[in-house]
């Protein structure tokens, strides 16, 4: 059974709870750049000496009122993303002077256009393949040209200094997070990965704490000393596919409920995004571009390092089946969600189940029958 | 020891009481699942009592997606498995397991008699008994006279997938004049062609075994093997696919 700690803060609770950490480092006349996206280049925003904070929509609020100006059939992120903001119902949105942004999936970009209407929006030129003739060159240009975005726009300037310590916080950030999602490497998990995603993934909400690095330590040397003694027959599940913090309570949490551990996010908000670090010794333009550049995700073509990526982690944490979420209108993921299956099923013989669905409740019971019948398939495999 | 299987679907719910081998069906109950889960567990219960056992010689698992509301069961399990199971027990070991129910439809593909891989309809009813049902109430007709008139009809196009539209498109076929054993004939032909999508997104593998309230509807099998290409086997036990499985699964 799923058990949390008595003092669980789940997501929302940490979100919520940052907004007056927010509100005062505002009033104290901090700065916050809005961020969407794994390959925003976040160090740029500590160096100009701001707080850098992810907005994506992550719930169903805002879609309604998206879906006056935008298509219906545009992804739940990016309508949700974009309906917080018009309704000034999100105070991150709110606060942010500014947000930065990049060329990823057509709907996303196109929706960045609309929402430079209400806020300052630099969209960086993302390439589209790692392997594009001069990708490196130019996305180098790109990161040098939001760092004068953010330059003109705070009225700061970026010093080689800044730079290459918002590198090294970074690095020691990451490095303190990848640890802490190998905890699941254990198997038997100690812990939850419901409860365990939702720490780290909350972190970023932390952005005022001066000690983040240290609580995270110090939660994954609590995580390792933790004792299950149900997680034997347990299956072993990695979650691949869109962003799934909007579907976190419908299907990782259900997911762990009726009897199966999540260990293991082949997101870009986990741990095999996370662990690429960033060259200290480099150039940091460079060596930033270089960094966020290695970022396996569907909005690049070709995108086989994924697959690798994703035998990688079904090894090192010993999985037994893998989910692959794919939000209604995604096509990037939907279209690449063939390849994930032939790999897992044909090469991995290992069961397989994509979820196509959004961050309504409405498929709920639907959802709950599929992973039923999932971890019965992982049982009997 | 004895084992039952209790399948309470949407629409029927589905009772078999299989020998201690496991290898016969001693006894089989079909009634309709009704308003309310709960009573049609506990009739389904009396009538196994009915049968000269104790409940202590029985060993009893539910599926189904009333199995919730079976508080006697000694376990639960899903219909996906419980399906696949038990038309493994009917058809054989290797089988792509087309399971027509009154609110989802699914395809599940059985390897050596596990479940390797399954896929549902989505959300909307287009392709499940439910779009039957509602066609076949909106001409005042019950389904077993709607599969008997559609015996006898021309294969006509009903273009709309979604079950909303295609009530008013058969009512402006009926308004129109259309024989009404072509309006029935065509929309059993509108639930193959949406079921044999959900078929053809997976590998077929095996032979197909159609399972479900609709596997003694020759019409209905006869054109979905028309339109997969292959020969679709079934067995008038194949409605109790679910409850097979589930006693099957019983430990
Ligand atoms: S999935 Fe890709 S485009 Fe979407 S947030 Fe992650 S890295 Fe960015
Ligand atoms: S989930 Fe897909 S469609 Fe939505 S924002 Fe990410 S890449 Fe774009």
């Amino acid at each position: 059974m799923l058990s949390l700690p008595k003092n669980f803060e789940t997501f929302n609770e940490a979100r919520q709870k940052s907004f007056m950490a927010l509100y005062q480092a505002k009033e104290r006349g901090k700065k916050i750049i809005g961020t969407f996206c794994s390959y925003t280049p976040v160090e740029i925003i500590h160096a100009a000496g701001a707080i850098p904070v992810g907005l994506c929509g992550k719930s169903e609020q805002g879609i309604a009122e998206a879906e006056a100006i935008l298509p219906k059939t545009i992804c739940p992120l990016i309508k949700a993303s974009y309906g917080m903001a018009i309704t000034d119902q999100c105070p991150y949105f709110y606060f942010s002077d500014g947000i930065l942004a990049e060329t990823t999936c057509d709907g996303k970009k196109k929706m960045y256009e609309l929402m430079g209407k209400i806020k300052p929006v630099h969209v960086m030129n993302l390439p589209q393949s790692k392997d594009q003739a001069l990708a490196i060159d130019a996305w180098t240009e790109e990161v040098k040209r939001a760092a004068k975005f953010l330059e003109d726009l705070l009225h700061v300037s970026i010093t080689p200094e800044k730079l290459h310590d918002a590198i090294v916080y970074r690095n020691r950030l990451r490095r303190a997070i990848v640890d802490l999602y190998e905890v699941a490497k254990i198997k038997p998990s100690p812990v939850s990965g419901y409860e365990l995603s939702t720490v780290a993934e909350s972190a970023d909400f932390h952005f005022t704490d001066d000690d983040l690095i240290a609580k995270i330590e110090k939660t994954t040397r609590d995580f390792k000393a933790r004792t299950r003694n149900d997680g034997a027959n347990r299956p072993r599940v990695l979650i691949t596919g869109c962003p799934n913090a909007g579907v976190r309570d419908k299907i990782i949490k259900r997911l762990e409920e009726l009897g199966a551990d999540y260990v293991c996010a082949d997101t870009c908000s986990g741990p095999r995004v996370q662990k690429f670090m960033i060259d200290e010794n480099a150039d940091p333009y460079r060596a930033i571009a270089e960094r966020y550049l290695k970022i396996n995700c569907s909005v690049m073509t070709p995108n086989e390092a994924r697959f690798d990526d994703i035998k990688d982690l079904v090894k090192e944490y010993q999985v037994d089946g893998v989910i692959e979420i794919v939000l209604h209108g995604c096509h990037t993921f939907a279209v690449e969600a063939y390849t994930t299956m032939n790999i897992i099923q044909n090469e991995l013989s290992m069961p397989y189940m994509r979820l196509d669905t959004d961050f309504s409740q409405s498929d709920g019971g639907q959802i709950e029958t599929r992973l039923g019948a999932f971890i019965e398939m992982m049982i009997a495999a | 020891m004895l084992f039952a299987g209790i399948d309470i679907g949407s629409t029927a719910a589905k009772a078999v009481l299989m020998s201690e081998d496991k290898r016969e069906i001693v006894a089989r109950n079909l009634m309709p699942s009704g308003w309310n889960s709960r009573e049609t567990a506990e009739r389904l219960l009396s009538w196994l009592m009915s049968l000269g056992y104790s409940r202590d010689d029985i060993r009893i698992i539910a599926t189904g997606y009333g199995r919730v509301s079976v508080p006697y069961a000694d376990s639960t399990l899903t219909e996906i498995t419980c399906h696949g199971k038990g038309a493994a027990f009917l058809g054989g070991d290797d089988l792509t397991v087309i399971d027509i129910g009154g609110q989802d439809t699914k395809v599940i593909i059985i390897k050596n008699s596990r479940v390797i891989d399954f896929v549902m309809n989505d959300k909307c009813s287009a392709g499940t008994g439910k779009f039957l049902e509602v066609m076949a109430n909106r001409m005042g007709l019950t389904l077993p006279e709607f599969f008997a008139l559609a015996e006898h009809g021309k294969d006509i196009k009903i273009s709309s997938m979604c079950t909303v539209f295609a009530e008013s498109e058969i009512v402006s076929l009926m308004g129109l004049g259309t024989p009404r054993e072509d309006i029935a004939c065509g929309a059993v032909g509108s639930v193959v062609s949406k079921v044999a999508t959900l078929v053809s997104k997976k590998a077929s593998s095996g032979k197909y075994y159609l399972t479900g309230g609709f596997c003694e509807s020759p019409l209905l099998i006869r054109k979905l093997s028309e339109t997969l290409g292959s020969e679709v086997f079934t067995t008038p036990d194949a409605r109790f696919a679910g409850a097979i499985g589930a006693a099957l699964l019983g430990k």
